[in-house]
C-alpha cells in the first residue's frame, strides 16, 4: 500500500476576470453566457485576417492585483507570445498567451499561498492569455456528425495560475481552491459563481510514478471527486503491478469517471514564439504601488481584523472570510447590532449547514443582515429561546420573512409572557408533588421539573427564564414554610 | 478632356480636380478605360471597383461645387488609388493573391484605406500580388502573373508588382503595396516608380493581412517624389488599433522636397555591391552618387560586416511569422473550402490548406514550422533574432559617419518570367539589398535612376528611423537634377 503522502497534485487553474467589461484584446462585451452562438464578435477577436490585438489596460492591472495577492514575483519585462496548434475552437489556430520558456516572461512567477494548517502551496507561474471559443455536439462527443462552434467566448481574459506539484490529497486540493477563490472574490474580479468562470486542469502522479493530467473539471467539488477516482485507480494498477501511463484524461461528471483522452508519447510541440503584434510591456515599480493602493482587504487581513477587533475565534473568523459575501453579511449584520461573537456563530455555522444541506448559494437567499441581526436580537432579549430560534432561523432563510414576523405568525410571542410561564409552572407543581418535594431538597431534581416544564410548553419557552421561575417558586414555598 | 491628364503626377491632377479643370468623374472615367485598354496586356489588377469609384467621384464633384467656406477638400481628393489586395477594403473582395481567400470580403477598411477615403481618395481596385506578399515577381498570384509595362515578356517584380504596374501604365493616380522584405522598393524599381517603406510602426499594419508582422509595413508606390511624400502624409501617424504604432503624429512630407544636399554625407556600403550585382546596374547607381556629389554632398565608402547574414535571417523570421499568421486560413470561418463529406476536422484542415494554399507558400509554412519546432527553436529564430539585433547595432555605427545609405534596390534589372521560378533560392538573392531595411525598422526609398535598354533601374536610399524627410529630401533632389523618364 503506497501513502497518501505519495501523492503529488499540481493544479492549472484558469479565471475569467469577470469584472472586465471587455474582450483582452478588442472591445467586444466580455458578458457571452446566454447569448446567440457568434453575436459577441468582432474581426480582432474572431481573428479576421488584418485584424490586430490591443491590449486591455485594464486586464493587466487587474492581473497585477491578483498576483501581488498571491505574494508573487511581478516580472519587470511581460511578453506575450503564441502557442500554436489547430483546433477549430481558436480563429486564428494559434492562442495568444504567454509563457515562461525560451526567452518568455510571464506575468508573474513563484507565489505561494498558505492553506489553514499552515501548509504553503508554491504557484510556478501566474500569466494572462485569451480563451478560445466554444464546441458543442448534437449529443455527445462521439455520436455527433457535427461540431457547432461558437466564438462568442474566444477572446475572454483568462488568469491562469499553475501550482508546484505540492498538494499530496484531494482534499488539499480542494482547500486550495476554495482559498484562492475567496481571494479573488474579495479583489471582485472574477466571480467564482458564474458558471465556467473557474476551470481547472489536475496533474497527478501516484507513488513517484507518472504524471497524469486530468482536464476540464468543472467546479471545486468535482476537484476532490476526479481526483480521488484517480488516485484510486492508479493504484489498483499499481497494486497490479501495472505501470501509470503518462496521458491526459477527460474528467466525466455525470458518470463520475476518468477516461483517457491521449496518450502523450512526448510534450506536445506548440511552437511557441513572441507574439510579434502586442510590444514588451515594462511593468514600473510606479505601476506596482498604484495598484497595491487599489487593492482592497484581502481574506488574510480580514480574518485577523475579525479576530483583532470583534474577538472571534480562529476558526470562526476563517470560515467566515472563506467566502466574501459570508463575511460581508458579517459585517453588515453587526452594524445593525452589535453581538458579533453571537452572529457569528449563526452565519459560520447555520448559515453555512443550510447552504450545504439545500444546496444554495448566500447570494440566491432572500436574507438581508437586518434578519439576523433581529435574530439575535430576539434570542438576547429573551423573547425566544436558543431551541426555538433554530426553528425561526430555519424558516427565516428558506422564506425571507423577518423573524419577528415569524414569531408573530406562529402566536409565538406568548412565551416571553412571564405569566403564561406561572401558569405552566403551577401546573406542573401541582402535577408533580413529589418533584416539587425533592426539588426543595435536592438541587438537582430541579431539572426534573424544568423537563416537565419545558414538555408542557412544546419547548418554545426559553429555559433560562424557566430555570429563573421554578428557583422562585420555590424560595416562595420556602419561605411560606 | 484631354487623356494625357493620366499621365500627368497625382498632385497635379488632384490639383485640377480641385480647381474644377477637371471633374472627377470624367476623369475616374478616363482612368478606367485605360485599364479596361491595358489589363488584358498587364494585368496589374485582381478586382475592379468602377462602380462605387465612379458613384464616389459624382460624390466629390458634388462637394466640390457646394463647398462652403471653412470647409476643407481632401488632400487626395477626386485621385483614383489602387490598393494591394492584401490591405483589407471593406465590402470588396481581398485575396492576398490566394485561392484560399477567393471569395473573401472584410466587413471593415484597414486603417490606411479609411485615411485615404478621409482624404477623398477613390479606392478603384485591388491589385494582383504574389500569393501572401511571398516572391519577388507576382508571378505566384493564383489569379495569374502580373507583367511588367516596359516590356510585357518580363516580371514586374513582387510582391506588389500589381501596383507598381498599375502606376507605370497609368492606370492609377496612386498605389498602396506592402513591404516585408522588399516587396515596394523591388516592383518600384522594377517599373521604374518610387515606392517607399517608412520606419516601422510610422504606418499601421491594421489591416494588413499579415505574412511577417516584425517586418512589413504599408506604403506608398507613385509617380514621383512628391506623390510619394503626400500619400505617406496621409496614411502615416498613430493608430492605437496597432499596438506597434509609434505615438508619432502624421506630418506633411511635401515640406520635406527641398532641392538641396549640399553637405550631406552619403553612405556607399560595399556589402551592397556584392556578388550578384549586375554591373549595369552597379554603374548607374555609381554614377547617381557622383550626381549627387555634384550637387554638394559627400560620400564615403563603409562596410557593414553583419550585411553576411542578413537574408538568412530575414527569411527565417519571416517564415516563422508566417507559418503562424498563416494558420488561421483552414477554410472554417471564410475563404476557401475543399467539398466535404463528414470528415473529421483534422482532415478538413488539411484539404483545404492544400488545395487553398500555391506552392511558395507551403514551401514558406514548411520551413517557419520547422524554424519554430521544438529543438530547432534555439537554434533557428533565436539566433536570427540575436543577429537580427547585431545588424541593427551596425546600422547605428554606419549612421554615426553618414546621414543616408546610397545603394541598388534590386541587383539585377527585371527578368523574364519564369526565369526565376524554378530556383526559389535564386529568387530569395534578389532581396539581399532591400530585406536589412525590413530587419531594423530602417525607412528606406526606391526611386528611378536610369534606364538601360529600355529597363528601368531603380536606386535605393536608406535613411535613420522618423528620417523619412531626409529620405524625400535626397530623392526630390536627384529627381529634379539628375533624371528624366524620357532622358
Amino acid at each position: 500500500m503506497v501513502k497518501e503522502d505519495l501523492v503529488r497534485i499540481g493544479l492549472e487553474v484558469h479565471c475569467q476576470l469577470t469584472k472586465l467589461k471587455s474582450k483582452l484584446f478588442c472591445n467586444c462585451s466580455s458578458d457571452y453566457r446566454g447569448k446567440g452562438p457568434n453575436t459577441n464578435i468582432c474581426p480582432v477577436c474572431f481573428g479576421m485576417p488584418g485584424s490586430l490585438p490591443v491590449l486591455n489596460e485594464k486586464a493587466l492591472k487587474y492581473a497585477l492585483m491578483i498576483a501581488l495577492a498571491l505574494n508573487a514575483k511581478i516580472s519587470e519585462r511581460m511578453l506575450f507570445y503564441r502557442k500554436n496548434y489547430f483546433y477549430p475552437d481558436m480563429p486564428k489556430n494559434f492562442q495568444i498567451s504567454q509563457y515562461d520558456k525560451a526567452g518568455g516572461m510571464p506575468l508573474a512567477t513563484g507565489g505561494r499561498l498558505s492553506l489553514d494548517d499552515g501548509k504553503i502551496i508554491n504557484i510556478r507561474r501566474i500569466q494572462l492569455e485569451e480563451d478560445t471559443g466554444k464546441l458543442s455536439y448534437d449529443g455527445t462527443i462521439e455520436s455527433s456528425s457535427t461540431t457547432y462552434i461558437d466564438y462568442n467566448r474566444a477572446g475572454i481574459a483568462l488568469i491562469e495560475i499553475v501550482t508546484e506539484p505540492d498538494m499530496n490529497s484531494p482534499k488539499e486540493a480542494r482547500l486550495f481552491l476554495q482559498k484562492l477563490s475567496s481571494i479573488l472574490e474579495h479583489l471582485g474580479l472574477c466571480d467564482p459563481n458564474l458558471e465556467g468562470a473557474i476551470r481547472c486542469d489536475a496533474n497527478i502522479s501516484f507513488g513517484g510514478g507518472r504524471r497524469v493530467e486530468i482536464k476540464n473539471i468543472s467546479s471545486f467539488k468535482e476537484v476532490e471527486r476526479a481526483l480521488r477516482f484517480e488516485i484510486t485507480r492508479q493504484r489498483n494498477l499499481v497494486s497490479k503491478g501495472i505501470e501509470v501511463k503518462s496521458e491526459t484524461r477527460h474528467w466525466d461528471d455525470v458518470r463520475r469517471v476518468t477516461f483517457s483522452l491521449r496518450v502523450k508519447e512526448e510534450e506536445e510541440d506548440y511552437r511557441y514564439f513572441p507574439e510579434p503584434d502586442l510590444v514588451p510591456i515594462e511593468i514600473s515599480n510606479e505601476m506596482i504601488q498604484q495598484v497595491l493602493s487599489e487593492m482592497p482587504e484581502l481574506p488574510e487581513a480580514r480574518k485577523r481584523r475579525f479576530m483583532d477587533r470583534y474577538g472571534l475565534p480562529s476558526q470562526t473568523a476563517e470560515v467566515l472570510t472563506s467566502r466574501k459575501a459570508l463575511a460581508d453579511l458579517f459585517e453588515k449584520s453587526i452594524e445593525l447590532y452589535p453581538n458579533a461573537r453571537e452572529i457569528a456563530n449563526w452565519l459560520a455555522s447555520d448559515l453555512l449547514a443550510y447552504l450545504a444541506d439545500t444546496n444554495k448559494e448566500i447570494e440566491s437567499l432572500n436574507v438581508k443582515p437586518d434578519h439576523f441581526a433581529e435574530l439575535v436580537r430576539l434570542i438576547d432579549d429573551g423573547v425566544i429561546s436558543r431551541s426555538l430560534a433554530k426553528s425561526i432561523f430555519i424558516e427565516m432563510v428558506s422564506t425571507g420573512k423577518m423573524p419577528s414576523e415569524i414569531v408573530k405568525g406562529k402566536g409565538l410571542e406568548k412565551i416571553s409572557d412571564q405569566d403564561y410561564i406561572l401558569q405552566v409552572v403551577d401546573k406542573v407543581f401541582k402535577e408533580n408533588e413529589r418533584a416539587v418535594k425533592d426539588a426543595l431538597m435536592n438541587e438537582k431534581a430541579i431539572n426534573y421539573l424544568m423537563g416537565c416544564v419545558m414538555k408542557e410548553s412544546g419547548g418554545k419557552i426559553d429555559p433560562n427564564v424557566v430555570l429563573q421561575i421554578i428557583r422562585q417558586r420555590l424560595d416562595q414555598i420556602r419561605s411560606v414554610r | 478632356m484631354k487623356s494625357y491628364i493620366l499621365e500627368l503626377p497625382a498632385t497635379e491632377i488632384i490639383d485640377k480636380i480641385k480647381r474644377q479643370e477637371v471633374s472627377a468623374e470624367d476623369y475616374i472615367a478616363k482612368l478606367f478605360e485605360k485599364i479596361e485598354h491595358e489589363e488584358p496586356r498587364i494585368h496589374s489588377f485582381i478586382t475592379l471597383t468602377k462602380e462605387s469609384a465612379l458613384i464616389q467621384a459624382r460624390m466629390i464633384d458634388r462637394k466640390i461645387k457646394t463647398i462652403k467656406d471653412g470647409e476643407k477638400l481632401g488632400r487626395l481628393c477626386g485621385i483614383g488609388v489602387a490598393v494591394k489586395d492584401n490591405i483589407c477594403t471593406e465590402g470588396i473582395r481581398t485575396t492576398c493573391g490566394s485561392r484560399i481567400l477567393e471569395n473573401f470580403i472584410p466587413p471593415y477598411d484597414a486603417t490606411v484605406v479609411e485615411r485615404i477615403k478621409g482624404e477623398g481618395g477613390i479606392i478603384i481596385g485591388k491589385t494582383n500580388m504574389d500569393e501572401f506578399g511571398m516572391g519577388s515577381t507576382t508571378e505566384y498570384s493564383y489569379f495569374g502573373p502580373t507583367f511588367n509595362p516596359w516590356d510585357v515578356s518580363r516580371v514586374p517584380g513582387g510582391s506588389s508588382g500589381g501596383s507598381a504596374s498599375a502606376i507605370a501604365a497609368d492606370e492609377a493616380g496612386l498605389a498602396l503595396g506592402a513591404d516585408t522584405g522588399g516587396s515596394i522598393r523591388c516592383p518600384s524599381s522594377f517599373c521604374g516608380t518610387v515606392g517607399l517603406k517608412g520606419t516601422y510602426g510610422l504606418v499601421s499594419r491594421y489591416g494588413l493581412i499579415s505574412y511577417g508582422n516584425s517586418l512589413e509595413q504599408i506604403g506608398p508606390i507613385t509617380k514621383n517624389v512628391k506623390d510619394c511624400a503626400l500619400l505617406f502624409g496621409c496614411i502615416s501617424g498613430h493608430d492605437p488599433r496597432d499596438s506597434t504604432s509609434l505615438p508619432y503624429p502624421s506630418k506633411d512630407y511635401t515640406q520635406s522636397l527641398i532641392d538641396d544636399v549640399k553637405g550631406l554625407r552619403i553612405g556607399v556600403v560595399k556589402e551592397f555591391f556584392g556578388e550578384g550585382t549586375d554591373e549595369v546596374v552597379a554603374k548607374y547607381v555609381w554614377d547617381s552618387i557622383k550626381s549627387l556629389e555634384g550637387l554638394g554632398a559627400s560620400y564615403t565608402e563603409l562596410s557593414i560586416k553583419s550585411l553576411e547574414y542578413a537574408l538568412p535571417t530575414y527569411y527565417i523570421i519571416a517564415m516563422s511569422e508566417a507559418s503562424s499568421n498563416l494558420a488561421r486560413y483552414d477554410g472554417l470561418r471564410y475563404g476557401f473550402r475543399a467539398p466535404d463529406k463528414n470528415y473529421d476536422w483534422n482532415t478538413v484542415f488539411s484539404k483545404n490548406r492544400r488545395l487553398g494554399f500555391g506552392l511558395e507558400v507551403k514551401r514558406r509554412i514548411i520551413l517557419g514550422t520547422y524554424a519554430l519546432s521544438a529543438g530547432y527553436f534555439h537554434e533557428y529564430y533565436l539566433k536570427a533574432q540575436r543577429i537580427r539585433t547585431l545588424i541593427r547595432r551596425e546600422f547605428d555605427q554606419t549612421f554615426k559617419k553618414c546621414d543616408v545609405l546610397i545603394c541598388p534596390t534590386m541587383p539585377i534589372l527585371p527578368f523574364k518570367l519564369g526565369e526565376k521560378v524554378k530556383d526559389p533560392l535564386e529568387m530569395y538573392m534578389c532581396d539581399i539589398d532591400t530585406v536589412p531595411a525590413n530587419l531594423t525598422g530602417l525607412p528606406a526609398i526606391s526611386i528611378p535612376c536610369g534606364i538601360h535598354h529600355g529597363l528601368p533601374i531603380g536606386l535605393q536610399i536608406i535613411a535613420q528611423i522618423y528620417r523619412e524627410d531626409l529620405l524625400f529630401r535626397v530623392a526630390y533632389t536627384f529627381e529634379q537634377n539628375c533624371f528624366s523618364v524620357n532622358g
